[in-house]
């Protein structure tokens, strides 16, 4: 299996999300309180992945503007909510480059200024369970 | 593991000519596979199956059997299925008493218009009987003077 | 023993892609009782059929197999060509080698080895079969026809005009449906009501049709062309034979503050009512949950000042049993309840609307006597949002799956009307999808576009929220343009879903009818037979069937009569000859298989027996063929094995197994 097809996989993997379920509704995009700053809209996400070129995702500017607020993923109707779709981009990133292994409490002494707070909400999120 | 990847088992699934019949057509007119190890006997409704043609199965060497009727409530024949499942709940328990685990036999409610339900259905059963391997043989069960 | 000859189908190469039809053609040849085996390419053609025929004739065959489709497909043509050549119609067995078998399997070697299996079952089956003759039963020539909606009014007239009696059954106080709440049809614009009323009228007046208002099916036993209908008529408490339909009543009394279900709850209407104007029967009800005298006792206004004396306070309900030929399902839709869509704020404003109730805006009869506003304040709107899509097409548990299909064609319809009535009112109409399939419809939703200046925007709104001015902010994303919108509306218009109206669940479980997990009533076959349900004797119209418009409804209702018709018209019909049939030597009499008998088909007789030369009187169970549909419920419920059924005996079907087996 190609690289391209091998991360697609592993976003759908991780987000849970079928991205041929989305039948470009675009209810993603409706509310996204970051759509005017993304240079990938919401909505374009799972083209993404369908491409599989979750390169140009994980280059996107969008990558980071997300703000993890989930209210793609309260409303799709389809089922593939798009905020889980980049969150698991933002994963495969994080992953890439290494050493997010630590346990909970060596995180606060190394949270610093230059950490996206979005990134943290959204492992909060991702973890609380 | 080789033996239990060569090991194919027979498996007779009882279907109701209403609804579980339907949704093995439509499971095959929308092409999902399942294994070719489960074979088809078409039955007026799952209440016509008597608990004699479990036994018989198990006693010419089935590894399996399952049975599929309409939902509750859905009974072409209003109530048939009711009968199947009391029936069914005592033969299966009276069967894993004598050594047929319950794996082994099924109870599965499957509409006319749930080709995909069949065949999830027909994969998952086939898997577990293919893991739990060869069944034992049941004896004669009539009595003999 | 039998002389079976076995039929291998290609079904062009939809069987022989993948199983080697030569290969079952040669095993078949070493079964037991097979004497003749031959395939060919389509066994259901005239030639396939013709060469069943020439075997049976050739060979003496006493039974057939043939290797194809599903016998729910086929089994009917194999038999009826079994007995054009002079075989019982059930000898013949199929065996399913394409849905079962070449249809889901690639491997050509395992999918002939189940063929194989598949054959040798289905030969070990007839080698027990018997020659079966199918009885006959009468057919009452009158159809009942449940629900009074356009579906039902047109399925009644086209069977009253062909001669036969039909009742209606409305479990609303009049006639009419959905129908008459629509203020406008697309895509031609006429008036609903003025193409409906008549047709209301025509079947008010038709001396074949018997209109029962405000009732419902009770209670439905018996089988296709001998069903037994209980239909409780409600208490009304107005004598229908002495009401003249001056409407004092309603004007008089004090209890107006019920909701108007035919307003959609927009409007109020009194205890005692009529639903509209054109109602038919022009007969009014007192709702007892409102009427001031039937909770206090005090009051009895209505009653004063009816001259005709046709207020009946101590009516109650009539149950009338009649008997029926065939029964219609015409029970129509509603629009799903959109408690879960809490970002369209329907809960919240008044001004967030369903289209059905823009209909009723719209209606000259309605709650705002026609003119379009804002029901919060009155004002009248400037900037008007439609919201498409709104619980259709939704894969979570909050919607529907489905299209509701009428959707894009009453939003271009509303918006339209809108624009003509108000050119200065703004409408926005945002869309996942316009589908338009039907003749006119595309021009019509295009007409709405260039010639009255919709704005159609794809997108799907994420939100609507009241804001402190009373306007509505409603959020989406402009998919074409990139661009987010955020636009302030006056009112909104949601496309809401419709689903079967829930009365459906209750009518086909006493028809024994099937409905899909939409709730939707299941066809016999989808696109074969699709006005009739897989229940004998039991037809669909309109809605209840699937999402469909007018012309759709009528056209259906049409088929649905023509359905009718055909079976009224036979004066017998033979009935299903695999029925349960006691041996009246292994009979005890215990009287089991009566209790499991859903149809009351078994009875229990004395009877003079003579048990291997010993001459007694005995206790047996007896079958009514007419009654017995078949189940098996009694074989298996019998204690001494005395029960069996025909055409799948207990014999038969061991013998299926021991075949599979093998």
């Amino acid at each position: 299996m190609s690289e391209k097809k091998n991360q697609a996989k592993m976003v759908q993997e991780i987000s849970g999300a079928n991205p041929y379920k989305c039948m470009k509704c675009g209810k993603c995009s409706a509310t996204c309180p970051s759509y005017d700053e993304m240079d990938i809209k919401p909505h374009q996400f799972v083209s993404y992945v369908q491409r599989g070129d979750i390169e140009a995702l994980a280059q996107s500017k969008s990558l980071w503007k997300c703000l993890s607020c989930f209210a793609c993923v309260e409303r799709c109707p389809r089922d593939v909510e798009p905020g889980r779709i980049i969150d698991a981009a933002r994963q495969i990133v994080v992953r890439q480059r290494g050493g997010n292994y630590l346990k909970a409490e060596e995180i606060p002494p190394l949270v610093d200024e230059d950490l996206p707070q979005q990134l943290l909400v959204s492992a909060y999120r991702r973890y609380k369970r | 593991m080789s033996v239990n990847e060569e090991f194919r088992p027979k498996i007779v699934a009882f279907c109701c000519n209403w609804c579980s019949y339907a949704g093995a057509d439509l499971a095959g007119s929308s092409r999902l596979a399942y294994p070719a190890d489960v074979k088809i006997i078409r039955v007026p409704c799952s209440c016509r199956v008597n608990p004699m043609f479990i036994l018989r199965a198990f006693e010419k060497g089935a590894d399996g059997v399952i049975l599929c009727g309409c939902h509750p409530g859905d009974c072409h024949y209003s109530t048939g299925n009711y009968y199947t499942r009391r029936r069914m709940t005592m033969l299966f328990s009276m069967l894993d008493f004598i050594g047929v685990e319950n794996g082994r036999t099924r109870v599965e409610w499957v509409s006319a218009a749930e080709g995909v339900k069949f065949s999830t259905t027909m994969n998952d059963f086939v898997a577990k009987i293919r893991s739990l391997g060869k069944n034992v043989r049941l004896g004669d069960l009539r009595c003999k003077d | 023993m039998q002389r079976i000859g076995v039929f291998v189908c290609h079904c062009g190469s939809n069987i022989a892609a993948t199983v080697d039809v030569k290969k079952v053609v040669e095993m078949a040849r070493m079964e037991p009782g097979v004497v003749f085996a031959d395939d060919y390419q389509y066994m259901c053609s005239e030639a396939g059929q013709a060469k069943i025929g020439a075997a049976i004739k050739e060979h003496n065959l006493t039974g057939i197999v043939v290797c194809s489709c599903s016998p729910r497909m086929h089994e009917t043509t194999f038999r009826s060509c079994a007995k054009r050549y002079g075989l019982n119609p059930y000898m013949v067995e199929i065996a399913n080698i394409r849905e079962h078998c070449s249809w889901i399997h690639k491997d050509m070697q395992e999918a002939t080895e189940k063929a194989v299996i598949l054959a040798r079952a289905a030969i070990a089956k007839v080698n027990l079969n018997a020659p079966l003759q199918a009885g006959e039963s009468r057919v009452t020539k009158r159809a009942l026809v449940i629900g009074g909606g356009i579906a039902g009014i047109q399925t009644a007239l086209d069977i009253a005009d062909a001669g036969y009696e039909v009742d209606i059954v409305e479990k609303t106080p009049s006639i009419g449906g959905r129908m008459s709440q629509l203020d406008k049809t697309f895509p031609t614009l006429d008036c609903s009501a003025c193409i409906l009323t008549p047709k209301m009228v025509d079947a008010a007046g038709h001396e074949k049709i018997k209109i029962y208002t405000y009732s419902e099916v009770e209670k439905v036993s018996g089988f296709v062309g001998d069903f037994t209908v209980d239909i409780r008529k409600k208490a009304r408490s107005v004598d229908a034979t002495k009401c003249t339909g001056c409407g004092v009543c309603q004007e008089k009394c004090p209890s107006k503050k019920t909701p108007s279900e035919f307003n959609r709850g927009l409007g109020n209407r009194s205890a005692i009512y009529t639903p509209f104007a054109q109602a038919i029967p022009n007969v009014p009800v007192i709702d007892r949950e409102a009427c001031i005298k039937f909770k206090t006792g005090k009051c009895g206004v209505c009653e004063k000042v009816c001259q005709a004396g046709a207020i009946d306070y101590a009516q109650q309900d009539e149950i009338i049993t009649e008997k029926y030929g065939a029964i219609v399902v015409a029970t129509g839709f509603d629009t799903i309840k959109l408690d879960k869509y809490d970002e369209y704020a329907y809960n919240q404003s008044k001004d967030v609307i369903t289209s059905l109730e823009l209909e009723r805006v719209m209606n000259a009869a309605g709650p705002t006597k026609g003119h379009l506003e804002r029901l919060s304040d009155g004002k009248a709107p400037k900037e008007i949002v439609f919201i498409q899509c709104v619980g259709s097409r939704c894969a979570d548990a909050r919607g529907k799956g489905y299209c509701s299909k009428i959707c894009c064609m009453y939003t271009a319809k509303h918006a339209m009307l809108i624009r003509d009535k108000y050119p200065d009112v703004n409408v926005t109409v945002f869309y996942i999808d316009v589908r338009t399939p039907g003749k006119n419809f595309d021009e019509f939703y295009r007409r709405a576009v260039e010639e009255y200046g919709v704005n159609y925007i794809k997108g799907q709104v994420g939100k609507v929220a009241p804001q402190p001015d009373g306007s509505l902010l409603v959020q989406a994303a402009d998919l074409l343009d990139n661009r987010q919108i955020k636009m302030k509306a006056d009112m909104v218009v949601l496309a809401t879903a419709i689903e079967p109206d829930p009365s459906v669940r209750g009518i086909a479980t006493m028809l024994t009818a099937s409905i899909d997990t939409n709730n939707f009533l299941t066809e016999a076959h989808p696109k074969l037979r699709p006005v009739e349900s897989p229940t004998a004797g039991v037809f669909l119209s309109g809605v209840c069937q699937g999402p469909k418009d007018i012309p759709e409804t009528v056209a259906q209702a049409g088929a649905a009569a023509v359905k009718v018709i055909g079976l009224l018209a036979k004066d017998k019909l033979t009935t299903n000859p695999c029925t349960a049939k006691p041996d009246e030597l292994l009979c005890n009499g215990c009287g089991n298989c009566a209790k499991v008998c859903p149809y009351g088909a078994i009875t229990y007789e004395v009877r003079q027996i003579n048990d291997h030369g010993i001459r007694e009187e005995r206790r047996l169970a007896t079958v009514n063929n007419a009654l017995c549909q078949g189940c098996g419920a009694c074989t298996v419920t019998c204690p001494s094995g005395a029960m069996d059924l025909q055409g799948f005996s207990n014999r038969q079907l061991i013998a299926e197994v021991d075949a599979i087996c093998r």
